[in-house]
């Protein structure tokens, strides 16, 4: 999918159908309100959000040891173990492992780093095909679309939608639109699947570097049914994923589930450490960028995320502008500042998708600035060229008004007395506050007129 | 106690009643009021839209205006956390740290330093009260609905002391209504609709009026009521505050 338009003019073609925006805005605050209440059972929420924090940082100042550490115990385990800089290296390492098996299907649970490395188009085209197992994965998959959440990947879909999807592709009766049925249809598709393939690739939650082993977080058991029934299993994980110790778990798997859903705790929380006898288990540690983003202070703790989604579900921008309105692997608040890092030009648009309004970091269980990075990038990205001409000559005549009393007055007056006498100057179409906003009545005088009038005495 | 008001660019120039009844407000309490003639903006407009370097000129002036009072009180989270937060000089910058330390949104102002307890206002009329984000989460002026912490307000605290006020619940007490300065043009339709969304939670729920900490928001919102045509309208809190409705 080629794409030229930014996230206003997506978030514009959005709006157009605004009943549509409402469920949407609707069904996200209903997860968003899930999660007020789970975190409300815990009175220690801010303690434990602030140890997760602090946990990750020790993590990313000391993360070449980490990774050693880890890589040492995962070899120790048995666990073959990759490293690929880039996302073409990560998706030649997944493909060099399937050709060496003679392998051409293969299944794969929730990974958005395959999402980001653009695995699956990578694998078509050399001819093997990729079966996501994740019901909201498969949904997208079959409509030919990117999940437009990490954590809900189908979410923009109703499920009249999902419906004439499987009439279409998985043979169910047209009109059919039942929750239940439409499930247990795709539970037997995604059986036979996991039946037959000999590859699984999964992603990884949380990697323990004290033990050399993984956890993957899921409701459906679809990781565990792909990994245990496959001859090869490939987990690919971002270099940021790293826990010192097991016990740590304890902290991040109670913030994850509530932050995400509403849960307690994900159904599965599945550890891997060793492969059974007779398999393999590859296991690929991918950069892509993140050491680049390591190395810049401001945004560094960005790569704290544990890919939980409540800064979208309560980001009042995403929910009314929808996933893919952010053109990226990752939407949403996180999503707008991890993506510049991987191609400023391409997402100089996303960290002005934001009000600033801060909701996101108070979600965020790992106390991601994630309202201050997007002040941040925008600075970054306006002197690195990427603001459009016409908002930069804008801004220079503003600075220049704001610098000088006399001109803002001049100009203050001006504007007014425009409003007031000739008010299609700015009460026109051509004006996109006019649009679908009434503007604000000029009055005679300013405060500072009123004020030279009435108490120049103080001044 | 020697206070600098600082009123907002668009407050001078589209809401003076807004800062006269801030000025009003502040001398009711006895405090001396100042209105440095020579005030123009924060310089929030440019630095939210990636520009902050351009904002040199608007901070050093000012800190020409600003310098040497007790106090610098403004009627806006939105300007005063940029300030707090952003407010640096070169030139100036044992003083810009002193403005920093110094700077007061109105609401805190009165809670936090002059510990108002006791109001002579009167404004019988169902109340929603729009709570900006900078204000509430930059500056804390109320807690935070994401957090699991005890709830306290500032500006309901100062709302109660109104005679005949009835503040009206809202279903989403403490959502952005969108406006994002530069954001409510450059994404108009998302900018319109969250403050569609805000509109309806208050009229949904009785208020006759909706108030705010901030003008910005307010002015959003108007826009949208004027166009929706409804009777419902938008007042800056100073304004309810300083009210002697009959």
């Amino acid at each position: 999918m080629s794409q030229t338009k930014d996230h206003a003019a997506l978030a514009e073609v959005f709006n157009a159908d605004e009943p549509r925006v409402d469920w949407h805005d609707e069904t996200l605050w209903f997860i968003r309100q899930k999660r007020d209440k789970a975190a409300h059972t815990i009175p220690d929420w801010e303690l434990l959000r602030e140890t997760a924090s602090q946990i990750k940082q020790h993590v990313l100042s000391n993360l070449s040891d980490y990774l050693q550490q880890f890589e040492a115990n995962a070899k120790a385990n048995g666990i073959i173990v990759h490293w690929a800089a880039d996302a073409a290296e990560h998706n030649r390492i997944v493909h060099g492992i399937l050709l060496q098996h003679q392998i051409d299907r293969m299944v794969k649970s929730k990974s958005m780093l395959t999402e980001e490395c653009h695995l699956n188009e990578y694998l078509a085209e050399q001819g093997i095909e990729v079966i996501d197992s994740d019901l909201g994965e498969r949904i997208v998959q079959l409509a030919k679309e990117p999940p437009s959440h990490i954590v809900l990947p189908c979410i923009h879909k109703k499920k009249e939608e999902i419906g004439e999807l499987f009439h279409e592709h998985l043979g169910t009766p047209a009109g059919m639109a039942d929750p239940q049925v439409l499930t247990e249809a795709a539970r037997q598709h995604l059986r036979e699947t996991f039946l037959t393939r000999r590859a699984a690739l999964t992603g990884v939650n949380f990697a323990v570097a004290e033990t050399g082993e993984f956890v993957i977080c899921t409701n459906e058991g679809n990781a565990d049914m792909g990994a245990h029934l496959a001859d090869v299993h490939i987990a690919s994980m971002g270099i940021e994923k790293l826990i010192p110790k097991r016990e740590h778990l304890g902290v991040f798997l109670r913030l994850l589930a509530r932050s995400a859903t509403g849960q307690p705790i994900t159904t599965y929380s599945s550890h891997f450490r060793e492969p059974r006898p007779g398999h393999e288990l590859h296991l690929v540690l991918v950069d892509n960028g993140r050491s680049v983003q390591l190395g810049r202070e401001d945004f560094r703790n960005s790569l704290k995320c544990i890919r939980c989604g409540a800064c979208m579900n309560t980001c009042p921008v995403y929910r009314r502008s929808g996933g893919h309105s952010y053109h990226t692997a990752v939407a949403g608040p996180i999503g707008s500042i991890l993506a510049p890092n991987l191609d400023m030009k391409k997402h100089a648009d996303l960290p002005f998708a934001s009000t600033l309004c801060g909701s996101c970091s108070n979600v965020c269980p790992v106390k991601i600035d994630i309202h201050e990075q997007l002040y941040k990038w925008r600075q970054v990205i306006v002197k690195e060229g990427y603001a459009d001409r016409k908002k930069t000559l804008g801004m220079k005549a503003m600075t220049q008004a704001f610098a000088s009393p006399t001109a803002f007055r001049l100009a203050g007056k001006a504007g007014r007395w425009f409003m007031r006498h000739v008010p299609f100057v700015v009460s026109n179409q051509m004006n996109p506050w006019y649009k679908q906003r009434e503007m604000p009545i000029p009055p005679k005088e300013s405060f500072g007129e009123w004020y030279h009038k009435n108490r120049e005495k103080h001044a | 106690m020697t206070v600098g008001l600082f009123i907002p660019c668009y407050v001078d120039q589209f809401y003076p009643n807004a800062a006269v009844a801030t000025l009003e407000l502040l001398e009711k309490q006895g405090v001396q009021v100042v209105y440095p003639p020579r005030q123009t903006c924060c310089g929030q407009p440019m630095a939210n839209s990636g520009f902050e370097h351009l904002t040199k000129g608007s901070n050093d002036l000012f800190i020409q205006n600003f310098s040497g009072f007790d106090y610098i009180v403004a009627p806006s989270g939105s300007c005063v956390l940029h300030l707090k937060d952003h407010l640096h000089s070169d030139k100036h910058p044992a003083e810009a740290a002193a403005i920093r330390g110094r700077i007061y949104e109105l609401i805190e102002f009165l809670t936090d330093v002059l510990q108002v307890d006791n109001l002579q206002a009167r404004f019988p009329y169902r109340v929603g009260l729009h709570q900006s984000c900078h204000g509430q989460r930059g500056l804390k002026l109320a807690q935070m609905s994401e957090l699991v912490a005890p709830p306290f307000s500032k500006p309901e605290q100062l709302l109660n002391m109104v005679e005949g006020l009835e503040l009206v619940e809202l279903a989403r007490k403490d959502e952005c209504c969108g406006f994002g300065g530069t954001f409510c043009v450059a994404e108009e339709a998302v900018s319109v609709k969250m403050g569609k969304d805000r509109v309806a939670d208050h009229l949904q729920h009785g208020a006759e009026y909706i108030t705010a900490a901030d003008m910005s928001c307010l002015m959003h919102m108007e826009g949208i009521l004027r166009r929706q045509k409804s009777n419902v309208k938008v007042l800056h809190i100073a304004e309810i505050l300083n009210s002697q409705a009959l």
